[in-house]
């Protein structure tokens, strides 16, 4: 299910949060609604950990993680490190990262099986997303943009990347990623997948501005509605866009 | 057979590799090179290029003076749907600079609805589509006085005020100064000229214009100047103070054909001349003859304010006298030819043998003006102070050409300053006495061709129209007028040729009707 919010005015979800299958970081913000959002898809079933990392709200752009471990970067405090462990389940590795592109949500796009990096992430970091997150990692750009964080949302499903990436990228990114992966966008028309939305294998979050041609894109492809295979985009359209006319 | 032709080969390009999205908003299938997820056409419905422009602006217009405020404080005067106004129009436009801008065109509105409507098209890109927007602009035209209009109608803007005074009963003097200041466009950043009292008094906006008119007039005649400055208001931070400036410019009250008496004294450091006097001349200096000897004195400036006097006797009490006889002594001076001369006056028919230094002018037959001083009571301790020995009881000053008609149409005019009347209607007396005193000056004018030299005479069209209509009537009678005319103001009168004349122009019309506009 595909579930649109907001963060403060801001559509960009995908900065303010992380989700995977095991667990979901929040920003602390002003108010509890974008906390709510989540709270009322995820409560119960995976925790929810309300945190800052290196004392700013940019959760989701300087972690990255999945089902098995969270990485997180060097100027994380402690008392977030103590924190997180804390919320978290015991299973989930929490691991900091010294790594010169502290950014680690927009320098890794990761599912529960593979990773995609900036190609200029140093090695050590490379073996430590390997080992902690337990997934093969590839050097990859998308649509010659290094930041594959950034441009391509990711779940266990499918995946969605910055519209302007050939057929052939694709098709590469695809057979790398062993899921289905399309060319699109969020948040009515912007081309930064990554940040504008949230993703695991049966809910996204993406921002208040995103159409209904999108979110049918989206939901589509992670296969979040039900009975929805990639191919049956156009059957789900007519009703969503009657939708917003009406 | 021609195996080495070229073989035809289409690079891969990419172009056709490019994903397939659907457009965010409508969901149709698109190419998603653009690199923004959105159809030509949604981008088109969805992108107001012009909503960072300005629709609404007002625009400022001086009433006064017709002109339009450009930012920050240039006054441009422009027509209804001019360039000028379109630019200065668009020029108003907030955030016009960010678009381009294609075309922009006026819609007629009511002149009197106060506003000026625009049609602008702007183009603008956005994410590779260009986009082309054309609405419109209402500006509303909002009344505000300029500075300068403001100047002219606030009674108390003046910085500098010049203020010049001739204490004499006439007003041949300043009638003289108006035309050397006319000449000389010495009032050409006057704000205002009053008449008052006695003189006139010019105000400026600054104090260097009041300067150079001070300048001006003590270059041309003899004047005692006085300052004085009243303060403003003053910063005592900055210490910037505002003063206006007030000069107080007299003139000697002495004119052309004036009689003075000097004192003795003065009449002895000026080469033992005679205490009775005629001024012949009034320039930078005072020019005096002693009619009687020929002998000539010039006061400068500052010795007449050293120990001033004052006339004893103007142009107003001149008498009309015949000449009978003369006989010249042969001894001149310049222009002047001293003579004996038999005069009999016009009034009584009384004779008197006088000497004159008008000799060269005067016939048997003609009529001159003189000071008849056998019988005339001055206040003046100078003239008492004279023996009877050294009175003549005749001077006389100037020839007389008597006149057949009192406002005999000239053939040329004089220019007029515009200036402002004292709040007090003048008195009936008082304007007769303007009036004889303007005609007294024009006739000075035909008489004197040295004073005609110094001033700008215009040719009257009018007068000149009504001469050519009279000559192209009724040619006999026409004849027989000039005829008569010939004969009788033939006396030698005294006629300004065309050449001496200028052409006016439309400007000195304006200023001929007591325009405001200086």
């Amino acid at each position: 299910m595909a579930v649109r919010a907001q963060f403060e005015n801001s559509n960009e979800i995908g900065v303010f949060a992380t989700l995977t299958n095991s667990y979901a970081l929040v920003a602390a913000g002003g108010s509890m609604n974008f906390y709510s959002v989540f709270e009322a898809e995820l409560q119960d079933v995976i925790p929810i950990c309300h945190t800052t990392i290196a004392g700013t709200r940019i959760v989701g752009r300087l972690t990255a993680g999945n089902r098995r471990g969270l990485l997180v970067p060097s100027s994380t405090t402690d008392q977030e490190l103590a924190h997180l462990r804390n919320s978290l389940p015991d299973a989930i590795r929490i691991q900091r990262i010294d790594e010169r592109l502290a950014a680690l949500g927009n320098v890794i796009c990761t599912n529960d099986h593979v990773a995609l990096i900036h190609p200029d992430l140093e090695r050590e970091s490379e073996e430590i997303i390997a080992d902690v997150l337990g997934v093969e990692v590839f050097r990859q750009t998308i649509s010659e943009n290094v930041l594959v964080g950034s441009y391509c949302a990711l779940s266990n499903q499918g995946g969605i990347v910055h519209p302007k990436t050939t057929i052939a990228d694709q098709d590469e990114l695809s057979s790398l990623l062993q899921v289905p992966l399309v060319a699109g966008s969020v948040n009515r028309g912007s081309p930064v997948v990554g940040a504008g939305m949230v993703v695991n294998d049966w809910l996204a979050v993406t921002g208040l501005d995103t159409t209904a041609t999108e979110v049918s894109v989206v939901e589509s492809v992670f296969r979040l509605g039900e009975g929805l295979k990639p191919g049956d985009v156009q059957e789900g359209l007519r009703d969503t866009m009657v939708e917003t006319f009406y | 057979m021609d195996s080495d032709a070229p073989v035809s080969f289409t690079p891969f390009t990419g172009e056709d590799s490019r994903a397939t999205i659907l457009c965010a908003t409508c969901g149709a299938p698109i190419s998603g090179s653009s690199g923004v997820a959105m159809c030509q056409n949604c981008i088109r419905l969805n992108v107001d290029i012009s909503s960072g422009i300005q629709r609404e602006a007002t625009i400022h217009f001086c009433k006064g003076c017709e002109r339009y405020l450009q930012p920050p404080s240039h006054w441009v005067r422009a027509e209804l749907e001019s360039k000028e106004l379109l630019a200065m129009c668009l020029r108003k436009l907030r955030g016009l600079q960010k678009v381009r801008l294609i075309d922009a065109s006026f819609i007629w509105t009511e002149p009197h609805s106060k506003r000026i409507k625009l049609k602008v098209k702007v183009q603008d890109a956005f994410q590779n589509t260009y986009l082309i927007q054309t609405f419109e602009v209402e500006f509303v035209v909002v009344y505000a006085q300029c500075p300068d209009c403001a100047k002219t109608y606030t009674p108390n803007t003046w910085r500098a005020a010049v203020q010049v005074r001739q204490k004499v009963p006439h007003k041949r003097t300043f009638l003289y100064l108006e035309q050397l200041i006319l000449k000389h466009n010495a009032h050409k950043e006057c704000i205002n000229i009053r008449e008052v009292k006695d003189g006139l008094d010019f105000f400026f906006a600054h104090r260097n214009s009041a300067v150079k008119l001070v300048d001006f007039l003590s270059s041309v005649v003899p004047v005692k100047s006085h300052k004085s400055s009243e303060l403003i208001s003053q910063d005592i931070h900055t210490s910037t103070k505002s003063y206006k400036f007030t000069y107080s410019v007299e003139l000697v009250p002495i004119c052309k054909d004036d009689l003075v008496c000097l004192t003795p004294k003065l009449a002895k450091s000026l080469g033992n001349i005679s205490q009775l006097l005629l001024c012949t001349r009034v320039g930078n200096s005072l020019h005096l003859m002693d009619p009687n000897t020929l002998q000539t004195a010039e006061i400068s400036n500052q010795t007449f304010w050293r120990d001033p006097f004052s006339s004893l006797a103007d142009v107003t009490e001149l008498k009309e006298y015949f000449i009978l006889d003369i006989v010249p002594t042969g001894e001149t001076f310049g222009r002047f030819t001293l003579a004996d001369v038999e005069v009999m006056r016009a009034s009584d028919n009384a004779q008197f043998t006088i000497r004159t230094h008008l000799g060269s002018l005067l016939h048997p037959g003609d009529d001159a003006l003189g000071y008849h001083l056998s019988n005339s009571n001055f206040n003046d301790a100078n003239f008492d102070g004279l023996t009877e020995a050294n009175i003549p009881p005749v001077i006389l000053v100037k020839k007389h050409y008597p006149r057949r008609k009192k406002n005999k149409s000239r053939n040329w005019k004089l220019k007029h300053m515009g200036r402002e009347e004292s709040e007090m209607l003048p008195r009936k007396q008082d304007q007769d006495r303007a009036e004889r005193d303007y005609e007294l000056f024009l006739r000075e004018i035909e008489e004197d061709a040295e004073l005609r030299g110094t001033l700008q005479l215009y040719k009257d069209k009018k007068a000149q129209e009504a001469k050519e209509a009279k000559e192209r009537g009724d040619g006999m009678d026409v004849d027989m007028e000039s005829v008569a005319e010939t004969e009788d103001g033939g006396a030698g009168l005294p006629e300004i040729s065309m050449d001496e004349l200028l052409d006016e122009f439309e400007e000195m019309k304006l200023d001929a009707d007591g325009d405001h506009n200086m």
